[in-house]
């Protein structure tokens, strides 16, 4: 049986530690693409002004950095550690972007990163800026690779079960690679970091323009972020994934967890813009909705519908009964591996042989499960609606202030009047956590609600788990949660310390004379 | 095409040539993260020590990266097996490989001696630790892991942390610290002035004398009687994936059955024991520049060496000998390995080309000069 323990232990630490790494990842993303456009200027105009810009943002960049490439070793272990069934199970298809992810974009992106800091002086403007376009480039591309791991899971295509393995096994590489979710995910993320990223740039800038120091710096990289910004606001709200929910079954179920949708609406389907859902009556209170919105939005049509809950929950019914036949026929395959009937019954049924494993949470053998069991399973497919809900609309409402914030600073940047409103500089600087926590419940809402699958419709997340004992997994939780602590306060500590210390803080400004030096 | 039986030999390969760039990439970063304090007299000359890796650990450190999804990708089986089952090895190991990154990011933006001190004993722990660690869990191979497959083919393993520490895995241990400290020493040598120069030489002398006893104590007991393990049924390279249909045998000195078929293996050993020894002639002779590329070729040997005695093994089971995993029945499908294999051949010579175009760029030893240039620059 599943040791429901180590399931949840490893549940935590797996969550707890790609939220801690996703507090990077966005910021290299979006900083990096600054530094090329402050750089690119730089080469362009060749205003010494803009190389410090690009220096100063490049040593916050670079703390980021080092945390971000510190906490992705995690990541990529973890799988191994603590999902090692999952491993073995997916490894054949899932395993392939993540080393691509290695040798096309992380060593790209890692191997320039030393140059972009120390080459300044060992290479021409042109060099350097090349070097810094790789870096941005790289981080991109791993963002890619990432995500097309990730839209595996959220919607499994190009891939069968191989008893003889006991695996599931790569039948089209290309499906992986052109995988719709994986592109819609990847938009959308990719410009949620640049947000992430301008916002950074926008409230830090705002923080010297209210002490009044700094100003040349900080009015530049302001124009610089809101420009940037505001067709990345646009950008994550306007290709925001949720086109990406319709693809697969589980993706339905999540948009349909996220609108506390518990029933099929004749199309196309109302927003819900408030509601208090209700699990255990499973209905939603207080309802305000918008009607129509959701069907343009989800299905980009008026005469799609989106199924609720309630009617996905018994296709989740069927599917088990199915999954039932698939596991019983599997498991004759495997003591006799040449058993017609039974491969002939396996391959009908290998489709739905992912909700037939459900059923081993409550039974080692669910040939035996109840009508009771059964029900349970049905509905374990339902993802935390409340949560759902409410992290959603709270990321949504954040992307629209984004706009707002980024609108306003544009209008406000070119007409050169930061200086009379100082209440739009305090906006911009209090503003500083909110895109991390946009991004943050983003992956709420994409990876929580995956639930109860690791892989969608194929493998359940409690059996994916490695067969370490809970002691272990506590040991390392505990481990990673005081040691983690610790790095995010030297890292900020390190952060306001180079922020306060501001671009004549670096030690390089102003250059000095032995700067073009040879060795 | 390539069958599935050259795929995965190919594969093995691959993964020896991953294993063998991050050996003497970042081997060097934990080599000089292991000795810079004993061979520093100042702050400068920390810094400058120091200087000679922070451009490059980043790139360094995927050589491990990419070894890790590599082995996910071509390899699912030995992944998850060996990850989950070495549990708290890979916990201690991870923790290394995260303090040395934020050790390198972080160390140079305060000018405290406090902070200093502090990520110093960081950036040593996190040297020494990780080249310990590999080299024990490299040991280990030799003697095999209990673990076996449960009736959903999930790896289960039945030991604890202290049975990786058998004498033979220590012993190992021992080889591989010696080794990346020898490494190390000899990549400070090269890029940094005299008399630092001197002191990384003088201690990567010793680190390749002390490589070269451990390497032969490691050696005899193997051909003294250490038990290996041998496939005694038939073995299909062309079958699908299952290592659970083989039977496997424990016999004493198994682990020298390739070198018996095909003694021009010797190569490997012999030639890391000479190459070690070469090493220490030239770093005594102040020639730092061939004392790392025979240095180099000590970890190409030593990793080899270890490869050729174990094939097709890669992750004996001492519990459950017939559920070992080996090449032949822990790989991914023959469609993933060929796809992969495209791609590897696209993108490591891309890599290679561009690391080295990287090295260039930053030829030249660091000197005092330098470092006043470019301190404060985080």
């Amino acid at each position: 049986m599943i040791d429901i323990d180590v399931v949840n232990l490893s549940r935590l630490q797996f969550a707890l530690t790609a939220l801690y790494h996703f507090l990077f990842v966005p910021l290299t993303l979006g900083l990096s693409m600054i530094l090329l456009i402050m750089e690119a200027t730089y080469v362009m105009t060749g205003r010494e002004i803009w190389k410090r810009m690009t220096k100063f943002w490049g040593a916050l960049f670079g703390i980021n950095f080092a945390m971000g490439v510190a906490t992705g070793i995690t990541m990529e272990f973890q799988f191994g550690t603590n999902w090692a069934y999952y491993s073995h199970y997916v490894g054949d298809i899932f395993g392939a972007p993540l080393a691509l992810e290695g040798l096309m974009a992380f060593f790209l992106e890692s191997t320039f990163v030393g140059l972009f800091f120390f080459g300044w002086d060992r290479l021409s403007k042109v060099g350097h800026l090349i070097v810094t376009g790789l870096v941005a480039l790289g981080s991109s591309f791993s963002a890619l690779w990432i995500l097309i791991a990730n839209a595996w899971m959220q919607f499994p295509v190009g891939a069968t079960f191989n008893y003889q393995t006991m695996r599931m096994e790569l039948t089209s590489f290309t499906d992986v690679l052109f995988n719709p979710v994986a592109q819609a995910k990847f938009v959308h993320t990719v410009a949620a970091g640049y947000v992430v990223g301008s916002v950074f740039v926008l409230a830090i800038s705002a923080w010297y323009l209210l002490r009044g120091r700094n100003e040349a710096v900080a009015r530049r990289s302001m124009a610089v972020a809101a420009s940037f910004g505001l067709a990345c606001s646009l950008s994550v709200v306007v290709l925001g994934d949720e086109s990406g929910y319709v693809a697969g079954e589980n993706q339905k179920m999540k948009i349909a967890a996220i609108e506390a949708a518990w029933h099929t609406e004749p199309p196309p389907a109302g927003f819900t813009v408030f509601g208090l859902p209700d699990v255990a009556q499973r209905t939603t209170h207080a309802e305000v909705k918008v009607p129509w919105l959701l069907g343009l939005i989800a299905t980009r049509s008026l005469d799609k519908t989106l199924p609720g809950i309630f009617d996905l929950v018994e296709r989740a019914r069927e599917r088990i009964i199915n999954g039932i036949e698939a596991h019983k026929a599997l498991r004759v395959l495997r003591a006799h591996p040449n058993d017609a009937a039974a491969r002939a019954t396996f391959e009908k049924y290998q489709v739905d042989l992912g909700y037939g494993l459900l059923l081993l949470r409550q039974t080692g053998d669910p040939a035996k499960a109840t009508a009771q069991q059964i029900d349970t399973a049905a509905w374990s497919t339902v993802p935390n609606v409340p949560v759902l809900f409410f992290s959603f609309r709270a990321m949504v409402a954040l992307g629209f202030f984004f706009i707002f914030l980024f609108s306003t600073a544009f209008y406000l940047a070119s007409r050169h009047r930061f200086q009379r409103n100082r209440w739009f500089l305090k906006l911009a600087f209090f503003s500083l956590p909110l895109p991390w926590i946009a991004a943050e419940l983003g992956w709420v809402v994409a990876e929580y609600g995956r639930q109860p699958w690791a892989i969608d419709g194929l493998l359940p997340t409690f059996l994916g788990v490695s067969t370490t004992s809970a002691t272990n997994v506590t040991l390392s939780l505990v481990g990673f949660v005081v040691f983690y602590t610790t790095l995010a306060v030297v890292d900020i500590f390190l952060m306001r310390r180079v922020i306060r210390r501001g671009p004549e803080g670096l030690g390089y400004w102003p250059p000095r004379e032995d700067s073009h030096a040879g060795l | 095409m390539l069958d599935y039986e050259t795929l995965r030999v190919i594969w093995w390969l691959i993964l020896g040539v991953l294993l063998i760039g991050f050996a003497i990439t970042d081997g060097f970063d934990m080599g000089v993260a292991a000795i810079f304090r004993f061979i520093s007299r100042s702050e400068d000359e920390r810094h400058a020590l120091l200087s000679s890796v922070e451009p490059v650990w980043e790139g360094n450190q995927v050589w491990f990266i990419l070894a890790g999804g590599a082995t996910f990708a071509a390899w699912p089986l030995l992944y998850a097996t060996s990850f989950s089952g070495l549990y708290p090895a890979i916990f201690l190991l991870l923790l290394t490989f995260i303090l040395r990154p934020v050790g390198f990011g972080f160390r140079s933006h305060v000018d405290d001696p406090r902070w200093r001190n502090l990520w110093d004993w960081v950036l040593f722990g996190s040297g020494t630790g990780a080249a310990l660690l590999f080299g024990v869990a490299f040991g280990n191979l030799f003697l095999g892991v209990p673990f076996h497959f449960d009736a959903l083919q999930r790896p289960v393993y039945t030991g604890g942390f202290f049975n990786l520490l058998h004498p033979f895995a220590l012993t190992v241990g021992v080889v591989s610290l010696a080794m990346l400290v020898m490494h190390g020493a000899a990549y400070a040598a090269l890029k940094v002035e005299q008399p630092l120069s001197q002191r990384a030489a003088a201690l990567g002398g010793i680190a390749a004398l002390v490589f070269a006893a451990a390497f032969l104590v490691a050696g005899f007991w193997v051909v003294g009687g250490l038990d290996g393990y041998h496939i005694v049924s038939a073995v299909d390279p062309l079958a699908p994936s299952n290592p659970l249909l083989k039977t496997v045998e424990r016999v004493p000195r198994a682990w020298l059955d390739n070198y018996r078929i095909q003694p021009l293996l010797w190569i490997a050993p012999v030639g890391a024991v000479l190459m070690a020894v070469t090493t220490w002639l030239l770093l005594l002779r102040r020639r730092p520049g061939l004392a790392f590329l025979s240095s180099c070729g000590v970890q190409t040997c030593t990793i080899l060496c270890g490869g050729f005695a174990l094939f097709p093994f890669l992750l004996p089971s001492s519990t459950d000998p017939g559920h070992s995993l080996t090449v032949w029945d822990a790989s991914s499908s023959a469609k993933t390995l060929l796809i992969m294999l495209v791609a590897v051949a696209i993108f490591l010579p891309l890599i290679l080309a561009y690391t080295s175009w990287v090295y260039r760029v930053l030829k030249g030893r660091i000197t005092l000069a330098h470092i006043r240039r470019e301190s404060g620059l985080y």
